[in-house]
């Protein structure tokens, strides 16, 4: 048995090390360490509940948005503020142009490199190459012999420059690498198209959030921004013409090539890679973008959860089945590090117990400075598989038919979805459905500012001196990675404890007391691995969870003002 | 749990910049979304650092492409890679002009093909063929608490990772509050010794250039290495390590608000009549007073807006310490000029 690190793991957000042993060419067991701590929990006690959201949203700069609205709406919960419809649309669009937008780099700039072959798209024939653009990305028009002759000459170029830049090192010639060069020479391409359109899609933030990253027009209780008309400034006219232009471009990309760019992957490596990377066969869905005021039965994409891959059930979702536990993590708590705590009575004491760097492995019983979130006990996955599989358990109508449809054109069955390319298809599913959603978003924020309303906040309670002096907080969102929550708990008007359970925590946890493997850890078994020094195998299966480290290590402490002992060693 | 800013002097000349930003701005907006002409950008770029366009614009163009590509190193701290994605949302040149053809980035965590081993020779590589003519870019902070334990990139601490390729580094560039001050760790409450780089690589003789901000304006990052491939001196910097052509005026002098600001016009809840008129944010907690930067000029996004445009309040994310003056910026009952004074902040008056 030979045991290999693989640090850093790049191409995803943060800081993270695999370990893995492996026999004969394959994983057997596997270690995911977070190896970055903030601290963000220690910081928010003591502070203003209205400036949470700022705090928070620097969680991640990448899906830049998700922990703001988790903020304000943990806050809303707490304080029992109902926003104005307009505001849950504003919402809605931010959160739902941010998954368009964190989804399409995922795909070519995150995770392309495990499936394409540079070195290879240098042999492509750039007229056979237009032929395949032809057949897959129908309708896009970047696409001639000379585009792709000029592509490769620019790759040509850059590599034979002596300085390869971001695409030095990469794992090319690899066995693994198996697409003709045709289609290395196609999804390169667009992946330098996609960088150019993920800069000018992202301008719906800056329209509606100032900039991106970090959009700054949060407010608890609505959004800071304007809905009127004929002001010389906000959300005017222009700025409706502007953003349904930027959204229906931006679905154009999507229709014509993201989806069909996965569906060619998707149907070469098949054989492979939708039978790889399972994973827990537990699926977790917060759900999210509300389409109306009534709560989660109004969710596009629905609250729930699956559990041993079972297409047919879904289960209610309970929030106060969540639990954490931190023993195998850098953490202390006081009844136990095996306990299992709810974030609203949870706890950290930073407690590093791993090997004084420089170190060659990982080898302490903690590992990790990520916590391990269980649900009744149970390890599972979340992100776009979850919600997918989810909506298409639970509601069938557009879901069932965008996923039915992808699955037929790549030729895989529903239950192909529980691997590793599956997670790769249901992110693309989910952009899809939602690059057309936004646009009818859209339409009813015009209807409603049409018809006189427009109203963004609810200012209520912005005032401290109409809080309670406790109360209770639960805000929860789908993030671009999977479910994501913030527990707050008031008292004083200010934050007395604060808790974010991430979608990278779930998916990349730790083991636990009983040993049960996290998400990914679970994924990775069986995973070939021809080269240890070219893990391209092991990196397929990890990039299709999206993992996104800097959110995932947080700690908590309930009291107010306490002190932290960090102990090292 | 107000800490001070630091309190800058005011100077008219340096100001200039800002203004002078207006114009420059607008022609970025132009330039808009489509075919960009290169040289259009240089002048763009000759412009933010106060240059005459002629003939500045055609020297930064001939710098730009006869100099072979800049070797970078992009390491991240104690981060969230909000600065990074920054990088990408650059207007001009676009992403892949800087990737592929402006410059050699040649360690990303982001985005480099490799993990692992090979990353870390990437890394290596660089360093002994670029001594002394690669930038380190430096994301994040610097924990330096428990022996370098909250952050391990490859098994070995950030602290030792970041000393080491500093060394051999032409310059330093902090890229973000987090680098250039601690930012969010250092912020009240956090326990990991947080710093910035300036303060980490002190004594060590480097060039050492910041860009706070939350995350910075990329604008910002490629006028700075632009002057420096077109000088071959670094542009003129504050004592705080901030160029002088994005940080030496204040966002107040420049905001398109300021006519309601100096009529005492001001916005008193989200969403009012004066909201939806564009009036000024400073009693909903606008830190724009006292607050060194170009936002209002540059904007964001390919010149798209920038917060105070799109409705809300600047949070004074490129001043040192800000996380902690943060609830100036949600004010209630007290007068928000009151709370700039409170927090020593003079700058209400620039
Ligand atoms: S300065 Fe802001 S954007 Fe940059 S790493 Fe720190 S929190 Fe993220
Ligand atoms: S206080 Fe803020 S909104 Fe008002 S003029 Fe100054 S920067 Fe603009």
């Amino acid at each position: 048995m030979n045991r290999t690190a693989i640090d850093p793991i790049t191409r995803i957000e943060g800081h993270m090390r695999l370990e893995v042993e492996h026999t004969d060419n394959m994983v057997h067991d596997a270690w995911s360490t977070g190896t970055m701590f903030r601290g963000i929990e220690l910081i928010l006690p003591g502070r203003d509940p209205r400036e949470a959201w700022v705090i928070a949203q620097r969680a991640c700069g990448v899906c830049t948005h998700v922990h703001a609205i988790a903020s304000v709406r943990a806050m809303e919960d707490a304080l029992g503020i109902t926003i104005p419809p307009n505001a849950r649309i504003v919402r809605n669009l931010l959160s739902g142009s941010q998954f368009v937008h964190d989804h399409v780099i995922h795909f070519y700039h995150l995770h392309a490199l495990d499936w394409v072959d540079v070195t290879s798209a240098l042999s492509a024939d750039p007229a056979a190459t237009a032929q395949l653009c032809a057949r897959t990305n129908i309708g896009w028009p970047n696409n001639s012999a000379a585009y792709f002759g000029e592509v490769r000459t620019r790759i040509q170029r850059f590599l034979d420059s002596g300085q390869p830049g971001l695409f030095g090192g990469g794992y090319w010639g690899h066995p693994a690498y198996t697409l003709p060069p045709e289609s290395n020479l196609l999804l390169l391409a667009h992946y330098l198209e996609a960088l150019e359109w993920q800069r000018e899609f992202i301008r719906v933030h800056a329209i509606l959030g100032g900039k991106n990253p970090h959009p700054q027009t949060y407010a608890v209780g609505g959004m800071a921004l304007t809905l009127a008309p004929d002001a010389p400034s906000g959300i005017n006219t222009a700025a409706l013409i502007q953003l349904e232009r930027l959204l229906t471009t931006g679905k154009d990309f999507v229709d014509k090539v993201l989806v069909p760019d996965v569906g060619l992957l998707a149907a070469h490596y098949k054989t492979t890679w939708a039978v790889l990377g399972m994973g827990p066969g537990n699926l977790l869905s917060y759900g999210d973008f509300p389409e109306d005021d009534t709560g989660p039965g109004s969710f596009f994409l629905p609250r729930g959860r699956i559990t041993g891959r079972r297409l047919d059930t879904v289960l209610p979702v309970d929030q106060a089945a969540i639990a954490e536990t931190v023993a195998r993590s850098w953490y202390t708590y006081t009844e136990g590090d095996a306990t299992l705590k709810h974030p609203s009575a949870g706890e950290t004491r930073p407690n590093y117990t791993g090997p004084q760097p420089p170190y060659e492995s990982i080898t302490s019983v903690k590992y990790s400075w990520l916590k391990a979130p269980r649900y009744q006990g149970e390890v599972y996955e979340v992100g776009p598989l979850a919600r997918l599989a989810v909506a298409y358990a639970a509601s069938g109508g557009a879901v069932r038919e965008a996923v039915d449809r992808f699955l037929t054109g790549a030729g895989l069955r529903p239950t192909d979805l529980f691997s590793t390319l599956g997670r790769v298809a249901a992110r693309a599913i989910e952009t899809q459905l939602l690059a057309a959603r936004l646009l009818i978003w859209l339409r009813s924020l015009r209807e409603n500012m049409a018809q006189g309303d427009l109203r963004v906040a609810n200012n209520g309670k912005w005032d401290p001196a109409t809080w309670p002096p406790t109360a209770d907080g639960w805000g929860a969102t789908e993030a671009p990675r999977g479910a994501l929550g913030h527990w707050v708990r008031l008292s004083d008007r200010t934050i007395a404890a604060y808790q974010l359970v991430v979608p990278t925590t779930w998916n990349g946890s730790p083991r636990d007391a009983e040993g049960k493997r996290g998400a990914w850890e679970e994924a990775l078994i069986a995973t070939p691995l021809a080269d240890p020094e070219r893990p391209v195998e092991v990196l397929r299966t990890l990039h299709s969870f999206d993992p996104c480290m800097a959110c995932a290590v947080h700690v908590h402490d309930p009291s107010n003002g306490a002190s932290v002992t960090v102990r090292v060693g | 749990m107000a800490r001070n800013g630091t309190t800058r002097t005011h100077d008219t000349a340096r100001s200039q910049a800002c203004t002078d930003g207006r114009s420059i701005a607008a022609l970025l907006a132009q330039d808009g979304i489509g075919r960009r002409s290169f040289l259009r950008w240089c002048g763009y770029i000759a412009g933010m650092l106060a240059l005459p366009v002629e003939p500045f614009g055609a020297r930064i163009a001939d710098a730009l492409t006869t100099t072979p590509r800049l070797p970078v190193l992009w390491l991240n701290g104690q981060d969230c890679n909000g600065n990074i994605e920054g990088f990408l949302r650059a207007a001009n040149p676009t992403p892949s002009e800087l990737v592929l053809d402006r410059l050699s980035i040649d360690y990303v965590e982001l985005l480099m093909a490799p993990s692992g081993k090979a990353a870390e020779a990437r890394m290596a590589d660089t360093i002994a063929r670029y001594s002394r003519r690669y930038v380190l870019v430096v994301e994040g902070s610097v924990p330096t608490a428990a022996n370098g334990a909250f952050c391990c990139v490859g098994g070995k601490a950030f602290t030792q990772i970041l000393r080491e390729a500093a060394a051999d580094a032409l310059a330093v560039v902090g890229v973000g509050s987090c680098a250039f001050d601690g930012g969010l760790p250092a912020a009240e409450g956090g326990v990991t010794g947080a710093i910035g780089v300036r303060e980490f690589l002190a004594g060590s003789g480097k060039t050492i250039i910041t860009l706070p901000g939350c995350p910075m304006n990329v604008d910002n990052l490629t006028a700075t290495i632009v002057h420096y491939l077109t000088f071959a001196k670094w542009p003129e910097l504050d004592d705080l390590g901030r160029p002088e052509f994005a940080y030496g005026g204040c966002l107040h002098r420049s905001c398109e608000r300021r006519q309601h600001y100096q009529a005492g016009r001001f916005v008193l809840s989200w969403g009012d009549a004066g909201h939806q008129q564009g009036w000024c944010l400073l009693k909903m907690g606008c830190q724009g007073p006292g607050t060194p930067a170009n936002c209002a000029t540059v904007r964001f996004n390919s010149g798209t807006s920038w917060p105070v445009a799109a409705g809300a309040p600047c949070l004074g994310c490129t001043r040192p310490r800000f996380w902690d003056n943060l609830s100036n910026a949600f004010p209630t009952t007290a007068s928000p000029l009151a709370l700039h004074v409170v927090s020593g902040d003079t700058g209400g008056a620039r």
